[in-house]
Order: structure tokens, then C-alpha cells, then sequence
């Protein structure tokens, strides 16, 4: 009963309830003091509630919360559980409870405390059940009123009722809880401030002088730790270093120094002294075996890898023969053509320029001349790409015999014509058309390369005709057909006199032509006559007249510089040259002074030199002094003639005449149509001419190196191979061409090849590539056939060159030799003579007695003879004989 | 091989050995040297001769001076290199002959304490 009204006083802040000893007896407590003396809360448990059918949320909802108990029931159960009953607190209520039924109503809330509450009186329950609302909510405004007006009662002392304060009082009180012990400790007083004396005790060794807690540990405070959580990093090994260093930066830095030398005198004192000379003297003998050592042999050559030759071939190594690659043949033109020359452009890939000429003999053209003038004369371009159509066709005044490009700019071409003049043409403006054709479409081709004026339609088909330019004087050129030209050296130049000067232009600016030689600058001449170049423009209509007007100050003026007659000793004849060589032919083929190179192409930058040229000044030039103005001359006659250009005056009349050739053999047995120096060595000239060839050397001017014997047919042209020294092609007059190589057979040709049907008339090698060389050969008909070189041709072998040197060097030791032999042998010779003259002289030289007494001694034993064979033949007896041979 | 190289040599009279003649001293050696030089200089392939002292200066030479002063000074660096290494190798050995076979020639090199001397062969044809 305590706790429970405990808990109602703790609940409740408004009234103070007072606090009734627990009894048994003690009053129901009823909730007067709220306003409700008839409500007993009470507490049901759930026996109580199962026996009173008033179980909470079973019987007792909250529609229906409360009960209507009979009080014989409450009697009953107080009667079988007595203190234990649930009723026993409002047992007295129940007992004078005037009616039958009690209203025991479920308090959910705990409104009253707890969670049931009985309705004591009659009154109250019919309030309950019936209620009126509005009453009890001013009762229980009624309720806090009285509250706020405080009666005073004076305290009346009542007996003091423990509320268990006193326990508190006890429990915070602090008692002694055992008895305290008491110590008196007495002492002399006589020892009170007596000096202390400390002294130093070691603890452990006195037992018990101290008391000590060791630590342990213990086990029960130890912790095993199981788990740790760490974090790990893998780093590479780093290594921390400083150092001081100072910060330098790359700069320019020039050490000038010469070496340390002797001087003269120095160098004479060394000399002498004893120790150098025994040094030498020790010295000398290691390296001199050292030396012999190396003469004897190379230890050092691989035997094996000198056996095979170089690197692997291409292609087929056994196939030797030519392989036809293209034919060009001019299917337009009217009359029969032969080709008269070949040239490859020196910088287009697959062009190559021939020119035609009519194949007439003299009488017929003389007979034919009409007809050939409205016909014009061509140098046709062919490319590969196209071989039915030419690129381009230049004109000229008349038959081309021979032309060629200038070495410094291939747009310039010069020619020689039939009738002594020289063409020149400029192709400047059409340099592009031919450059960039490709291969293919022809006819779509043709439109880009029409000519400036589209409104004729023939020209779709035809190729460009491209007007010469200038042609030569016809007074002052030649008077026959030229045979030979050459473009000079842009090393040099070439004054009136014929000797050399250096040439500053950088281009070349000088021919050469073979009829009578002579010499043509194209610079123009310093009077310069008035241009004729209209009238010449006004004579030809239908053909363009975008001429370039480059030479226009040579055209039909143009005189040559000079000439170099090659004349025949005493006779007022001259030699008919039909082909020269000169030396510089060869420097061509090998590159130019390095600071010419610079200032060629300096000047290519600018403007085209060619359309800018000025006449010479031979003055301010620097003289070459050691130049050589020889060079070879292959006349009609079949003679090789070597000879200088260069002027001198000669003593006697005092003017300017060519020098006499240095040298002169008659070889050939027909015309020499090919002179040509070999691109390898400068000084090695190979002649074809009538039905041999001959090799030269230039130094060597007893004979040829080589000549060879007569071969069934007459050879008509020949040309070096580019690529190997000991190698090169003669082409017949039946259409074979003969490859000879010096290196197989020197006396033959290696090996021969037909090409065409008819004679062959030039014959061009070129290299396009490390592994494409062809071969133009043109021929008699007017087709051109482009050959390809095979591989053993084209590739020269190991130390072929040096192999070539040594057999040229073994031929004019030779020629040496047989010079030598010659002398020797005229040596010989004379001797011989000379002992067959002595010999007759001697006999002269005897005396007349001698004479008579041999005479006579002759004449007797001639007798003697005749006795003895009359004897034999039996005419005269025997006897007889012994007086005669007493006589004798 | 010994025997030969002295048979070469034979007909040189040393000047010390020689009693007589007014005037050994001066002109000998100058033209023993010079005969020694020209010799080695006359075999086949030979394309020069230098003698060179200790510190690298040229004192007879047949080559142009610029080529002179360069394999003067390249080659005795090369010598004192070689040398050093042999004697690093055996302190009791001592280099003799230095030569050097390249693409185009041969370098001998004799060097001796105060000198050296130093000849280039062209030994193929």
C-alpha cells in the first residue's frame, strides 16, 4: 500500500495527500480531495479481472469501461483470498455499500492512480452512468479556487511522526565506526635539537628498511591486443642529397692555339746530337721489318670475301642482252627520215630530243630542193609516255645534223645544221609543258599543251612547233655541213686569240663547232648591228610567234669568235674535221668548283642569265694560265689529229696562225664519226671511224693504245658506257651493235646484238637510276629505239676501274716498249748496216799486187779443179796426173 | 729477319769506328740521319716520316706542316696511352712498337724515351 500511495503523491503536484501508515484497517483512500469522495481507485490484477469478468480490452472496452460487480461477488472473493484480494482496500466501502451493485470502472488513464476505480456510492454511479457533463467540469473548477485562498491555522503542535528523515540524518552522519587507538610517544628532552647526522643507507641491504611495490605485471591487467590496423605505402628508395653547387650556364667559349714548333736552328741542333741518331739508329731497324712486313703480304685481306664479287645483283646475273624498252618512230611526216642525232634532256626523266633529217643523198636533195623547203626540219622531244606523239618539234631553217643541250640550262638548245648554220632555240616559255607529262591520256594531254591561240583545230593533234630563235651568219659560218658541236665549259672562256680566260658569267656561253672549228660566243658582240628579226617573223605566218627573244641579237648576225684552221702543213689544203674532243667535255660530267656552284645558283635565283646576257670583257678577265687548249680532231680522212686552238703568231708573215698539230696518225680508214673522251678517265679517248676503233691517251702520242683489226662491217657510231670504264657500245652499219668490254676480250667485241634492220646512226646511253640505264639507239629508217641495260652492263665490278688503269698502263707500256723495240731496232738496223758498208769498204781497201797474186791463186786452183774432174770424167790418163799435182 | 734488316744496313760506317778523316764529327750524324730518313722513306707504299720528340714537337718531317703537327700531336698522346697501359699491365715490360692498321694505311709508331718515330705505309696496291 506504500508504494502505491507513494506513486499518487508523486503524481499529483497540486494536492498534497497525506500519507497514511500502511494498516490494514486504514481507510480506502477515495479521490475526496479531487472533487470525488465516491471514487476509490483500485487495482485490478489479472486474476481479479479474470474472476470479475473484467478484463481489460476483452470485457472492459472503452465503450463500455466499466462494471457493474455484485457485492456478494467482491464478498466472495475477499472471503477466498482475503489480503490477497484486489478489494480488500474498499472492503469497508463494499461493506456498507447501500446497493447490490458496485461500478467499477477502468480508469485507462490512471486519471485516479490506478488503473480501476469504484464508484462508493450510489449517487456517483448514477452520476457515472448518467452523467451531466456540465457539472463536473465546474466542480472541477470549483476545485482549484479554494486553493488560492489560504486559511491561516495556527501550527498546533501534533506528536512527531518519523517520515524516515531521521534514517537521512543518521546516513549522512559520520560516526566513528571503530575505536580510535591512541599512541604516546615520549622522549628525553635533552635530545630535542640535537644535530642530526644523515647518512647514506643502501635500502636493500638492510632487511625491511624499506617496503617496496614492485611492479609486476600482472596478467590480469595485460591486454593482447589481436587486431591492429596499420597502414602501409610502398615508395621506391628515394635517397636525399644536397650538395653545393654553382649554377653555370652553356656559353661560347674559342681557344685559338697554335702548335708548338721548332725552329730551324733548333731543329739542326737536334739533329746532330748523339742521341736522336741512336735512336734512329735503334728504331729504324723495327720499323723497317715492320715496313717489309707490309710489302710481303697483307695479313689483314679476307681472302673469302675478295673472291666473290660485291652485293647481290638484280635480276638476272647470265642476262646480257639489251632489252627493248621503247621505239619512237615519227609516223606524221611525209618524206623518209633518218635520225641524225640523239640527246637526252640533261634533267627530264624519260625525254629525249632527236633530230631528223631527210634521207636523201646529195643529188636528190639538190634534185628535190623545193620540196624540202616547204617541209620543215625538226628536232622532235619524245617522252616516254607517250610514243606516238612528240612533246615538242622545233624548227630550223634546215636539217638538223647535230644539236645540244646547254650544259647550264636545258631550255636552250643549240644545232648545227646542213647548211653550215648554227640554230639556236629558247624553249624558256614551254619548259612546263614538257616537264610535268605523265603517262597516259594522251589526247586529254594534248589540250593543256595546245599554244596560246586556240582557234586552230589541228592543233589538238599536232605537238608544238617551237621557231628557232637565231640562227648564225650565213657569210660568216660555215660553208659546210656542221658535224660537231659542243657547248663549252662555263669554267671558263675563250677570247679571240684563243686563250682561256676565266668565265665569271657561271653559265655557258661559248660553242664550239666541227666544219672548220670555230669558235661562237652567244654573248652579244660589242656593235651591236640592228635587229633583222622582223623580217624573218613577217617571211613565216602560221606559226606562233611567242619566239623568245633571247638571241635576238645574234639572229642572222652572229659571227663567230674565231676559227682554227687545221691546215695540211705546206699545202693550202685543209683537214675536214668531222668530230672533236675537247678536255673539258669531261669536267662536265664531274662537279664544279664549289664556290662557281654557289654563285650558279645565286644567280639562277635571279632572272634567267640567258635572257640577260652581256657581252664579254675579255680585258678585266683573269687569264687561265694553265690550261690546256688541246684536243682531238677526227677529220673525214680517217686521221686523228691532236692540236692546240690557241693562236700564235707566226714569225714569218707576223700574223695570227693555228699551230701546227702536235700529233697525227691516219687510223681509220673512213670517216672518224666519233671522238669521245671516257667519263671515267679524262685523258682516255676512244675513236670509231671507217672499221676499227682505236683507243687513245692523250700523253701517249705514239699511237693508239687499242686498235682494233677490221671488222666485217663498218662501224658508224660508238659511244663509252656510263657506268663501267672498260665498256662500250659501236653500233654497225646492218644494225647490230657491238658491247665491248676490255675486261673479257680485247681484240673482239664481247658480244653483238641486233637492234634494227638498217645502219645505226647514234647511239646515247643514259642513267636514270642506280638500277635503270637505257640505251637510245637511232637508226637509219628514222626510229628510235630505247633500250634497257641489264645489270652486268650497267654494273661495274669490283676494281673494275683500277683493272682498266692497269690495262691502259700496260698498253702504253707497250707502245713504250715497242718504241723502244723501234729504236732498238733501228739501232740494230743501222749496225747492221753499217758492218755490211764496212764490210764492202774493207774489200775496197786492198792492194792491187794482192788483187793479182789472189787472182792468180784463184785461177790455179781452178785449173786444179778442172784437171780433176776431166780426170774423173775419164778424158785424161791418170798418169798424167801426178806431174800436175807436182806442179801444184 | 734480324740478319736480313743488317745486310740492308751493312755498308754504313759508324763514325765513332772510323780513325782518320779530318771531319767526322759535324757532318755524320747530320747525314746518317738524313740517309736513315730517306731510306725508310723509299719503301714501297711509304707515305711519310716524321720524328718527333718527347713532348709532341715535330723535328723531321716530310709531310706539309698542318699534317704534321696533327699526327705529332695525336700519336704521342696515343703512345704515352699505350705505354702507360703496358706497364700498368707489367711494370716490367715496356712497349716497343706501336702500330696501327686502319681502313687506308698503316701508323708505326717506335717511340724511345726521348723521341719517336713515326712512319705511314700504304700497304695495299
Amino acid at each position: 500500500m506504500a508504494p502505491k500511495q507513494k506513486k499518487k503523491s508523486s503524481r499529483r503536484k497540486k494536492s498534497p495527500k497525506p500519507i497514511l501508515a500502511a494498516s490494514e484497517d486504514m481507510e480506502p483512500v477515495n479521490m475526496e480531495s479531487m472533487g470525488h469522495p465516491e471514487i476509490y481507485p483500485l487495482v485490478l490484477t489479472t486474476k481479479t479481472q479474470e474472476i470479475f469478468n473484467c478484463r481489460i480490452d476483452e470485457d472492459i472496452t472503452d465503450e463500455q469501461p466499466y462494471k457493474l460487480i455484485n457485492k456478494e461477488d467482491i464478498f466472495e472473493d475477499l472471503r477466498n483470498r482475503a489480503a490477497v484480494s484486489d478489494f480488500h482496500p474498499v472492503k469497508k466501502i463494499v461493506q456498507e455499500y447501500p446497493g447490490n451493485e458496485l461500478l467499477l470502472v477502468y480508469d485507462k488513464d490512471f486519471k485516479y492512480g490506478l488503473n480501476f476505480y469504484l464508484i462508493g456510492t450510489e449517487e456517483g454511479k448514477e452520476n457515472y452512468l448518467n452523467p451531466p457533463e456540465v457539472s463536473e467540469e465546474q466542480e472541477e473548477y470549483k476545485e482549484y479556487i479554494p486553493e488560492d485562498v489560504y486559511i491561516y491555522k495556527p501550527p498546533v503542535s501534533k506528536p512527531w511522526v518519523s517520515l524516515g528523515s531521521e534514517k537521512e540524518i543518521e546516513e549522512a552522519s559520520v560516526t566513528e565506526s571503530t575505536k580510535q587507538i591512541t599512541y604516546m610517544i615520549s622522549r628525553k628532552r635533552s635530545e630535542f635539537g640535537a644535530p642530526i647526522k644523515f647518512s647514506d643507507q643502501n635500502a636493500s641491504s638492510v632487511k625491511d628498511a624499506y617496503i617496496e611495490c614492485t611492479a609486476y605485471p600482472d596478467k590480469n591487467f595485460t591486454l593482447k591486443q589481436l587486431e591492429k590496423d596499420v597502414g602501409m605505402q610502398v615508395i621506391p628508395q628515394i635517397k636525399d642529397i644536397s650538395t653545393q653547387t654553382k649554377w653555370t650556364y652553356p656559353k661560347n667559349a674559342t681557344t685559338q692555339y697554335y702548335p708548338r714548333e721548332f725552329s730551324e736552328e733548333e731543329k739542326e741542333t737536334l739533329k746532330q746530337s748523339k742521341p736522336l741518331v741512336d735512336f734512329l739508329n735503334n728504331a729504324s731497324i723495327s720499323v723497317e721489318i715492320a715496313l717489309q712486313q707490309n710489302e710481303i703480304t697483307n695479313t689483314f685481306i679476307d681472302d673469302w670475301k675478295h673472291l666473290a664479287e660485291e652485293e647481290g645483283t638484280f635480276g638476272d646475273k647470265t642476262d646480257t642482252h639489251l632489252k627493248e624498252y621503247q621505239s619512237f618512230t615519227d609516223l606524221h611526216s611525209p618524206t623518209e627520215k633518218m635520225i641524225t642525232c640523239v640527246s637526252w634532256h640533261p634533267t627530264i626523266y624519260g625525254l629525249i630530243a632527236v633530230s631528223v633529217a631527210v634521207r636523201l643523198s646529195f643529188e636528190d636533195r639538190v634534185h628535190f630542193s623545193g620540196k624540202l623547203l616547204l617541209q620543215p626540219s625538226l628536232i622532235l622531244f619524245w617522252s616516254f609516255s607517250d610514243p606516238i606523239h612528240p612533246q615538242l618539234m622545233l624548227e630550223s631553217p634546215d636539217d638538223i645534223f647535230c644539236f645540244k643541250f646547254c650544259p647550264s640550262d636545258p631550255n636552250i638548245i643549240a644545232g648545227g645544221c646542213i647548211n653550215g648554220q648554227i640554230v639556236m632555240w629558247d624553249i624558256t616559255t614551254h619548259a612546263d609543258r614538257i616537264e610535268n607529262v605523265k603517262a597516259g591520256g594522251s589526247r586529254s594531254k594534248k589540250a593543256t599543251l595546245k599554244p596560246m591561240f586556240l582557234l586552230e583545230p589541228e592543233s589538238n593533234k599536232e605537238a608544238m612547233y617551237i621557231r628557232h630563235c637565231a640562227v648564225s651568219s650565213i657569210e660568216n659560218g660555215h660553208k659546210k655541213v656542221i658535224t660537231d658541236i659542243h657547248w663549252l665549259s662555263d669554267t671558263f672562256e675563250i677570247n679571240r686569240m684563243g686563250s682561256v680566260f676565266e668565265n665569271r658569267s657561271g653559265i655557258c656561253c661559248q660553242l664550239v663547232t666541227c666544219s672548220h672549228n670555230m669558235f661562237w660566243d652567244i654573248r652579244p658582240q660589242k656593235p651591236l648591228t640592228p635587229q633583222t628579226t622582223e623580217k624573218k617573223k613577217e617571211e613565216n605566218i602560221e606559226i606562233p610567234f611567242d619566239v623568245p627573244s633571247t638571241f635576238l641579237h645574234l639572229d642572222l648576225s652572229w659571227k663567230p669568235l674565231t676559227k682554227v684552221r687545221l691546215s695540211k702543213g705546206e699545202t693550202s689544203l685543209d683537214h675536214c674535221p668531222t668530230k672533236i674532243s675537247l678536255k673539258e667535255d669531261h669536267l662536265l660530267c664531274k662537279t664544279q668548283d664549289k664556290v662557281l656552284a654557289q654563285s650558279k645558283t645565286a644567280k639562277a635565283e635571279e632572272m634567267n642569265p640567258y635572257h640577260n646576257l652581256e657581252s664579254g670583257m675579255p680585258n678585266l678577265l683573269k687569264p687561265i694560265d694553265d690550261f690546256c687548249t688541246k684536243f682531238f680532231v677526227g677529220t673525214e680522212e680517217g686521221e686523228v689529229i691532236y692540236t692546240d686552238w690557241k693562236m700564235e703568231k707566226d714569225p714569218e708573215t707576223g700574223r695570227l696562225m693555228p699551230k701546227k698539230p702536235v700529233s697525227l696518225h691516219t687510223i681509220h680508214d673512213g670517216i672518224v664519226h666519233t671522238i669521245q673522251r671516257s667519263p671515267f678517265y679524262d685523258d682516255i679517248i676512244l675513236t670509231v671511224g671507217g672499221w676499227n676503233v682505236a683507243i687513245w691517251k692523250e700523253s701517249v702520242m705514239t699511237g693508239p693504245l687499242l686498235q682494233s683489226c677490221c671488222a666485217p662491217k663498218r662501224y658508224t657510231s660508238g659511244h663509252w658506257s656510263l657506268t663501267r670504264p672498260g665498256v662500250f657500245y659501236i653500233g654497225r652499219e646492218d644494225g647490230y651493235i657491238d658491247i665491248w668490254d676490255l675486261l673479257e676480250k680485247t681484240h673482239e667485241p664481247a658480244q653483238s646484238q641486233n637492234i634494227c634492220i638498217t645502219m645505226i646512226t647514234c647511239i646515247k646511253p643514259w642513267i636514270f637510276s642506280s638500277k635503270q640505264q637505257f640505251i637510245a639507239i637511232a637508226d637509219y629508217y628514222g626510229t628510235l629505239h630505247i633500250l634497257e641495260i641489264p645489270w652486268t652492263l650497267s654494273r661495274p665490278s669490283t676494281n673494275e676501274m683500277t683493272s682498266i688503269n692497269h690495262y691502259f698502263e700496260r698498253e702504253v707500256k707497250h707502245l713504250e716498249y715497242v718504241e723502244q723495240r723501234k729504236k732498238i731496232r733501228e739501232q740494230e738496223k743501222k749496225e747492221m748496216e753499217q758492218e755490211m758498208a764496212k764490210k764492202k769498204v774493207k774489200i775496197y781497201q786492198k792492194s792491187k799486187e794482192q788483187m793479182e797474186a789472189e787472182l792468180k791463186m784463184d785461177y790455179e786452183s781452178y785449173l786444179e779443179l778442172e784437171k780433176t774432174v776431166l780426170i774423173n770424167l775419164g778424158l785424161i790418163k791418170v798418169t798424167e796426173k801426178g806431174s800436175y799435182s807436182d806442179v801444184m | 729477319m734480324n740478319e736480313w734488316t743488317n745486310t740492308d744496313r751493312e755498308p754504313d760506317p759508324l763514325p765513332s769506328s772510323l780513325p782518320g778523316p779530318t771531319a767526322p764529327g759535324l757532318g755524320e750524324p747530320q747525314a746518317e740521319v738524313e740517309e736513315t730518313l730517306k731510306r725508310i722513306q723509299s719503301h714501297k707504299g711509304v707515305i711519310g716520316t716524321m720524328v718527333v720528340n718527347a713532348e709532341g714537337i715535330p723535328i723531321r718531317t716530310t709531310l706539309d706542316n698542318s699534317t704534321t703537327v696533327q699526327y705529332a700531336g695525336l700519336l704521342h698522346h696515343l703512345t704515352m696511352k699505350a705505354k702507360s697501359t703496358v706497364r700498368d699491365i707489367d711494370p716490367q715490360n715496356d712497349l716497343t712498337f706501336l702500330r696501327i692498321r686502319s681502313k687506308k694505311h698503316e701508323i708505326m709508331v717506335a717511340p724511345d724515351k726521348e723521341y719517336l718515330l713515326i712512319v705511314i705505309q700504304n700497304p695495299c696496291e
